[in-house]
Order: C-alpha cells, then sequence, then structure tokens
C-alpha cells in the first residue's frame, strides 16, 4: 500500500474501534496522546489516568489480501503517578501530555512519555523463551531440598507464550518549573528536547541528572510575561534546528550552532495582523497549539483555534497556505470564550508523502486538507460508521441560512466532543482518530 | 460641533464593524456580558493562569487547624472549584490527589 494521494480520491473506511461504549467517561480513561512509531508498526496512546497502550499491526496475510491488518494490544503499563509537591505545593497530574518514539536500533522498542513535569524512557522489549531445567529450584521456583538433587542437569530455554514487557529505563526529572506541553527526539538519536511554557531543555538520552537549557523566555518581573511557549520539535534531519511555537501565533527557528542559548532565533516565522481586524479574540485564537515538520524537512504546519497554515521554512513573513478548519465557529467565539472551548489544544498531523495535513474538530469531526488538489473533506468518527469496511461519508456544517438535508448546523454541534488528538502511519493510508475516550482507526478502501 | 462629528463617525465605523466582521460582534457580545473584562485581553492574566496550573497551598498549621475545625462542622466541598485555589482556601486530606493503590486497567486494552 502506498501513501498514495490521501485527502480525497482516497475513500476512508472504518477499520476499529478501541475502548468502552457507554457514554459515561471516566476521566482517567481521557485520551490524552495518540503516536504511531517510525514504521508505523505499533500505535501508542497516552491517557489522563496516566496510562499508556501500544498497540501492534497484524502482519498481513499474504493470501488474503481484502483482510485488512489490525491493530491488537501489544502492551500497556502505567506511566506516570499523580504527585503532590510538598515544597511547591503544586498539584502535578499523571496525565501523559505526549508520546514520542525512537526510531528503532535493536529488538526491543523505546518510548518517551511525558507528564506536566517528568519525562520517562520505557523500553518495550519481548520474551518468547524461557529458561527451564534449574538444578537447585523447581519449575514453579520452590527451592528443592539439596539432600535430594543426585543428577546434573543444563538449563536450556525453551519457547513460551510471547510476553512483552515494558520497563522505566530513565527517569528525567526536575528539568521543568513549568508544564511540559513538548518532547521532542532529535534526529541524531543521541538527544531530546522538552519544552514547558518559558523553557526548552535538551537532554541526553543516556544522561538523568542533567539537561541543558536551550530557550529561556522568563521575564525578569513576572507581570511582564506577554507569551508563553506552546509547541516545540526538532527538524527531522537537520540535528541542530529545532523550531518553538508561542500563544502569540509567532514561531521561531533556532540553531543551535549559532550559539549555546538560542535566546534569539535564527528565522521568525510571523504574519502581519490586519490592524482593523482586531479583536478581543484575536490573540487567543492565534495561539498555535500544534507545531509539525513535515517529512522532507521543507515546511512546517501550525495549528491555531480557527486554521492551519503550511509555511515553507524559507519565508518568514507568511504561510505559503492557509486552511480554514471550521470557520463557522468565528460567530460563535462569545460562547466559545465562556464554555473555555476556545482554549481548547487541537494537534495536526501530515500523511506519508506531506500532501495531505489532518486536524480534529468539535463533533467528533476532522478535517483532511489535500495540500495538492486543493481539495478538503470533513469526517466524523462515530459509533454510528462503525461497520467494517464501511466507507464514512464526508460531513457539511450549516454556518446560517436554510439547512440542507445531510447537513448539520453550527448550534446543534456538540463541543463536548472534541478530537484533540490525531496520527497518521509514517508510509500507508491508515488513520488513527482520538475522540474522548476512543480511538478509531479508519484504513484506505481497497477495491 | 467638530468633537460631536467625530464621536457620530466613530459610532459609524462600530456599526458597520459590527455588520462586517463577525469577530467584532462577538466581543461586543462579550464586554455587554462582563463589562469589567480587562483591557489586555490576551495577556498577563490568562497566561498566569495557566502557568499557576495544579498549584495550591499547604500549611502544616492550617491543616491542623483544618483538621480541627473539621470534627465541629462539615468543611464546605472545594472540589467543585477547580480555578485558582488561594491562600484562603486550606487544603485538607482529601483534597489532595490519593496514591493509586491498584493499577485499573486502560479501557483501550480490552
Amino acid at each position: 500500500m502506498s501513501a498514495g494521494g490521501g485527502g480525497n480520491d482516497v475513500q476512508w473506511c472504518f477499520s476499529q474501534v478501541k475502548g468502552a461504549i457507554d457514554d459515561d467517561v471516566a476521566e482517567a480513561d481521557i485520551i490524552s496522546t495518540v503516536e504511531f512509531n517510525h514504521s508505523g508498526e505499533l500505535l501508542a496512546t497516552g491517557d489522563k489516568g496516566g496510562r499508556v497502550v501500544i498497540f501492534q499491526q497484524e502482519t498481513e496475510n499474504k493470501s488474503q489480501p481484502q483482510c485488512r491488518s489490525e491493530y491488537n494490544v501489544y502492551s500497556t503499563f502505567q506511566s506516570h503517578e499523580p504527585e503532590f509537591d510538598y515544597l511547591k505545593s503544586l498539584e502535578i497530574e499523571e496525565k501523559i501530555n505526549k508520546i514520542r518514539w525512537l526510531p528503532q536500533k535493536n529488538a526491543a522498542q523505546f518510548l518517551l512519555s511525558t507528564n506536566d513535569k517528568t519525562i520517562k524512557l520505557w523500553k518495550i522489549s519481548e520474551r518468547d523463551k524461557r529458561p527451564e531445567g534449574y538444578n537447585l529450584k523447581e519449575e514453579d521456583g520452590r527451592y528443592r531440598d539439596a539432600a535430594t538433587i543426585t543428577t546434573l542437569r543444563v538449563p536450556v530455554f525453551r519457547p513460551m507464550d510471547l510476553m512483552v514487557e515494558a520497563s522505566p529505563r530513565r527517569v528525567f526529572v526536575n528539568g521543568h518549573t513549568y508544564h511540559i506541553n513538548s518532547i521532542s527526539v532529535n534526529s541524531d538519536n543521541e538527544t531530546y528536547l522538552s519544552a514547558d511554557d518559558l523553557r526548552i531543555n535538551l537532554w541526553h538520552l543516556e544522561i538523568t541528572d542533567r539537561s541543558f537549557n536551550v530557550v529561556d523566555i522568563k521575564p525578569a518581573n513576572m507581570e511582564e510575561l506577554t507569551e508563553v511557549i506552546t509547541a516545540a520539535e526538532f527538524h527531522p534531519h537537520q540535528c541542530n534546528t529545532f523550531v518553538y511555537s508561542s500563544s502569540k501565533g509567532t514561531i521561531r527557528l533556532c540553531d543551535m550552532r549559532a550559539s549555546a542559548l538560542c535566546d534569539k532565533h535564527s528565522k521568525l516565522f510571523e504574519e502581519p495582523e490586519d490592524p482593523s481586524n482586531r479583536s478581543f479574540f484575536s490573540e487567543i485564537i492565534s495561539s498555535i497549539s500544534d507545531v509539525k515538520f513535515s517529512h522532507n524537512g521543507r515546511y512546517m504546519m501550525t495549528r491555531d483555534y480557527l486554521s492551519v497554515k503550511i509555511w515553507d521554512l524559507n519565508m518568514e513573513n507568511r504561510p505559503v497556505e492557509t486552511y480554514q478548519v471550521h470557520e463557522y465557529l468565528r460567530s460563535k467565539l462569545c460562547s466559545l470564550y465562556e464554555n473555555d472551548c476556545i482554549f481548547d489544544k487541537f494537534e495536526c498531523c501530515w500523511n506519508g508523502n506531506d500532501s495531505v495535513v489532518m486536524t480534529g474538530s468539535y463533533n467528533n469531526f476532522f478535517r483532511m486538507l489535500d495540500r495538492s488538489q486543493r481539495r478538503d473533506v470533513t469526517l466524523e468518527a462515530s459509533r454510528e460508521s462503525c461497520k467494517a469496511r464501511q466507507v464514512l461519508k464526508p460531513r457539511r456544517v450549516c454556518a446560517g441560512g436554510k439547512r440542507k438535508k445531510d447537513e448539520i448546523s453550527v448550534d446543534s454541534l456538540d463541543f463536548n466532543k472534541k478530537i484533540l488528538h490525531t496520527a497518521w502511519h509514517p508510509q500507508e493510508n491508515i488513520i488513527a482518530v482520538a475522540t474522548t475516550n476512543n480511538l478509531y482507526i479508519f484504513q484506505e478502501k481497497v477495491n | 460641533m467638530s468633537g460631536e462629528v467625530q464621536a457620530s463617525t466613530e459610532e459609524q465605523q462600530e456599526m458597520q464593524d459590527t455588520v462586517v466582521s463577525p469577530e467584532k460582534a462577538e466581543e461586543v457580545k462579550l464586554k455587554a456580558r462582563y463589562p469589567h473584562l480587562g483591557t489586555r485581553p490576551g495577556g498577563s492574566d490568562l497566561l498566569r493562569k495557566r502557568l499557576q496550573k495544579g498549584q495550591k497551598y499547604f500549611d502544616s498549621g492550617d491543616y491542623n487547624m483544618a483538621k480541627a475545625k473539621m470534627k465541629n462542622k462539615q468543611l464546605p466541598t472545594a472540589a467543585a472549584e477547580k480555578t485558582e485555589i488561594t491562600g484562603d482556601h486550606i487544603p485538607t486530606p482529601q483534597d489532595l490527589p490519593q496514591r493509586k493503590q491498584s493499577l485499573v486497567a486502560s479501557k483501550l486494552a480490552f
């Protein structure tokens, strides 16, 4: 299967849904992050309860090409626990903010998971054989009476049922005073960055007791605080380059070769604002909730409240493409401010060949924006379209005026059903879409 | 005289804005509901609230006082108050997050 076109010549079908059906959602079950690994074979989710669940793609049955490869549970573990920092009188949530996979180096898989304060490196390894035939122990572990041992034997490895173990290999603590919003593994595969509201740190994967501060935007006087860091990411190929976005809608690109402390940016990406259009909401809706480099490293995508923007790294003064996600919400900003929805942080992602981007919206809608064909479609992740291989029907929102058949009016949208986290398989047209507590997997229709 | 002319031009501009920009219309709506809304909208207040997420105040003297008070009367439930907890609020053991006793598996894993 190739990554192919994407958006609109692709028909998306339901493949699987994970999670409970009932509407009574426990807070711990709220999905907070979704991430494919570099091969797409593994799919990890993190939730508000601090748990990680990893799914593995079943190897395709070559004799039955119609049989879609499914993702089944591979491993699950408790990554973070709730904590109370008595010194600072601070409650620390166990919610997993981000998961990032390391490229695979050997048989084991490694991922970084982080909550607001602590980053952990987890090793996920398989065990499919175990030693048997000990001299001093029975098979169940009880020690044998030495007096009864008359012969010696050599223990041998025998196959056993596959067991997948997750163990924390590194715990990176006390690096952040403020709340961590991003982690990003460097292409050098030795270092990674972590970003909180005011600072960005550089860590070495082997070293947990030290980290290097590369960005610090904390003002001397906190009364002068005007913007915070909202997301950060390393360039996919250039190990010296990273970007970070702000609550004021700007993106700064930093080059670690230029200086040790990257407070001064190398490039500043900012779209000039029309001052006559400025309103109370302008700054809030311009806050960037996610920034992602394209796979080819030439572009980056930002998500603010109402739009997705594609930036060419060589052009700082404006994005090369802007897509409206849900423009009909512009006339609802007052109520969205009152119910706090205006502060929702939507993520965005690229497909494997950077031709289509995807982001979530409300009412369990998500948007596919086809860059090459300049078309877009709105799809829905709902229990109604859960029949195997059922093709997803495009959805339309009626902004005002007469509502056509099959359209849904803005006032009927459910703002509690948010799709904040989505992920796209790195090579194939397989997407993972997280609703509040369910994970939907959709695949390209195969004829 | 010229002052009055100026004022009506501004009023006209605002009316035009309401017609032209849905965003500005929403702003007018918001200001009508909350007339004392800060003059620096996206600024320090919002940011500081974001930075202070999770902050609680805990003092052992206050804690013991609160425990003593609890024996006599019921404390108002603070659980509903998810916004900033200032020094006036005295956290009790019930307010603090409990360490998980046992691992509850994620429902995604079934």
